[in-house]
């Protein structure tokens, strides 16, 4: 940035202008879209080279082990479950809050009232502001037994599916209760975009829909879903993106446990980042560098979930409505 | 089947606010009738009344009756979504649907009447309606391309072609031109002359020579004084209107003397 400054300039008609705000702000916005691959880099690195010490005394199987003994002797660990909790959490928050996150968008912006849709939208952003803490107490003190029912619910209807089924007729801190708890964190991020997609739908497109004789149903999905699904993907993967990294409110409900079990409501499960938390006070240094190692996976994966998002977004883009 | 539509003693509120007043008028099938007047007369109001469009916006309804061949279309049991898959509208806008083919875009209307329909079906509405709007020359290569792709005057066009591949019995238009060059506008106003042969057409324009042009009965709104409701001054074939109005208001508007 130090460049911008230095220059004077002579008023003539011949020669570049050169304008000082010009130059300061060309010169700073560069800098700042420098300084966002700058950081990139230096926390892959980071990534990179803190966690190759572990990576290289890890007598397990890195991406398969069910285990997490790094500062053991030998040291053994692996990502297996954490890999398998944080994915499969989730996915199930997204599978409960991108339609009703959708669906809430929808109702505010084209079904409700003005009074109603305003106070609505006001808060959804609220609980968008909640610190994710109180999630977490919240999920464990209220949840944890409110959910009960639902469990057994499940277990009793769709058990056979194996994700549904209590073996233990235990129902506790389990993956299924902090999937619940993430979704709904992340349902007034996907309400909220949502919503301002929505409000850009040209009213034009609506009109033409209503006027070809549309019900409002059918004017959402031929005129407003069109539209407004790169934003919704956007959405929905910043919704991802805060559940697979949500740390607090994960550590507080789940009993970590290493090991893949698809019995969702059964108590277990374990994430990265609540992983990450909960372990990096007492580890040692083989252990800290594989808990880096962990890092770095999760960095990868959120990583290729916004690169799929955007490459789907950017696959019809000659028929999106920016043209 | 074209139908006539006929208005009778007709108010527009929106919400408390009475927009249009007193308005009785008769639209004759296959004819064009012109909706002339100032800007903020109401003249929009009253054609999105015809086919319930008006009810988009919250808090709007309508006092008096509007026939469709004798059949009011504010009647109880009459459902809004019929009224506009009888009744198509053109906007002031083109507004092909972004996300849609030019074939996609014509097809629109029809899909969502709900009828199945074989291939070669679709691709004999696609060419009916696209000729039908004068467009099938311009696009025939290129069907599967974005209707958004296209000029101005085609999108139009295509809008057209939207509007009558459900054949409906009246066709409204919102100052179709008004966004086109003149080309583009010779050219909607061509195909206006040929489609009322099939179909009765309300247009809406602040256009005089257009109006002059284009249509067979001229309508005249304006407002009755500042803050006041709009209404209809007075109608008439389009060469009275033009040559020897009845009304000084008219005659004023017409020759370029108003406000």
């Amino acid at each position: 940035m130090a460049e911008s400054s230095t220059t004077t300039s002579t008023s003539s008609i011949s020669g570049a202008s050169v304008r000082r705000g010009d130059r300061a702000f060309s010169g700073v916005s560069r800098g700042a879209g420098l300084l966002v691959l700058v950081i990139m880099a230096a926390i892959a690195a980071f990534l990179i080279w803190r966690s190759i010490p572990s990576l290289a005394e890890n007598t397990g199987n890195f991406l398969t082990e069910q285990s997490w003994n790094p500062d053991g002797d030998p040291s053994v660990f692996g990502i297996g479950a954490l890999l398998f909790g944080t994915v499969v959490s989730a996915i199930i928050a997204m599978t409960l809050a991108v339609p009703v996150g959708i669906g809430i968008a929808l109702f505010i912006s084209l079904y409700a009232g003005r009074r109603l849709s305003s106070s609505l939208a006001f808060i959804t952003d609220l609980l968008a502001a909640v610190p994710s803490i109180i999630f977490g107490l919240w999920g464990l003190e209220v949840l944890l037994s409110g959910s009960e029912g639902i469990q057994v619910w499940l277990n009793d209807w769709v058990g056979w599916t194996i994700l549904f089924d209590n073996r233990l007729d235990l129902y506790g801190k389990s993956l299924f209760l902090a999937s619940l708890v993430l979704s709904i964190m992340i349902l007034p991020t996907v309400a909220a975009v949502s919503r301002e997609v929505i409000l850009q739908v040209p009213p034009g497109h609506k009109e033409a829909a209503l006027a070809l004789g549309a019900t409002r149903w059918e004017m959402v999905k031929m005129a407003v879903f069109p539209f407004a699904k790169p934003g919704m993907i956007s959405a929905a993967m910043l919704g991802l993106g805060r559940a697979l990294g949500e740390t607090i409110a994960v550590a507080l409900i789940l009993s970590a446990k290493f090991e893949v079990n698809w019995h969702l409501t059964e108590p277990g499960g374990n994430t990265f980042a609540a992983n990450i938390a909960l372990k990096w006070n007492e580890a040692g240094t083989t252990g800290l560098s594989a808990l880096i190692a962990s890092g770095l996976v999760l960095f990868v994966l959120t990583l290729t979930v916004n690169m799929v998002a955007r490459y789907i977004i950017a696959r019809r883009a000659e028929f999106s409505g920016a043209n | 089947m074209s139908k006539s539509v006929e208005l009778q003693d007709v108010d527009i509120y929106y919400g408390t606010f009475k927009a249009v007043e007193g308005v009785s008028l008769t639209v004759a099938k296959n004819a064009v009738t012109a909706f002339i007047g100032p800007s903020g007369c109401g003249k929009s109001t009253v054609l999105r009344t015809i086919n319930r469009m008006h009810e988009v916006i919250p808090g709007a309804y309508v006092k008096g009756k509007v026939l469709l061949n004798g059949e009011d279309i504010y009647g109880t049991g009459v459902d809004p979504v019929n009224v506009r898959r009888t009744i198509g509208m053109v906007f002031q806008r083109p507004n092909p649907f972004p996300t849609m083919s030019i074939a996609e875009n014509v097809l629109a209307g029809v899909r969502l009447a709900g009828e199945r329909m074989s291939k070669s079906d679709a691709e004999a509405v696609v060419e009916e309606s696209l000729r039908g709007a004068n467009l099938w020359e311009e696009v025939k290569d290129r069907l599967d391309r974005p209707g958004s792709g296209l000029s101005g005057g085609q999108q139009q066009r295509l809008c057209i072609a939207r509007a009558i591949a459900v054949k409906p019995d009246v066709l409204l238009m919102d100052e179709p031109c008004s966004a086109l060059d003149p080309i583009s506008t010779l050219a909607i106003e061509d195909l206006i002359r040929e489609l009322v042969e099939d179909y009765t057409i309300v247009i809406v324009t602040h256009n005089m020579q257009q109006a002059g042009r284009v249509s067979d009965t001229t309508a005249f709104f304006n407002l009755a004084g500042v803050g006041q409701p709009g209404r209809l001054v007075e109608s008439g074939t389009t060469s009275d209107i033009f040559s020897h109005p009845k009304e000084q208001a008219t005659e004023d508007y017409i020759s370029g003397r108003f406000g």
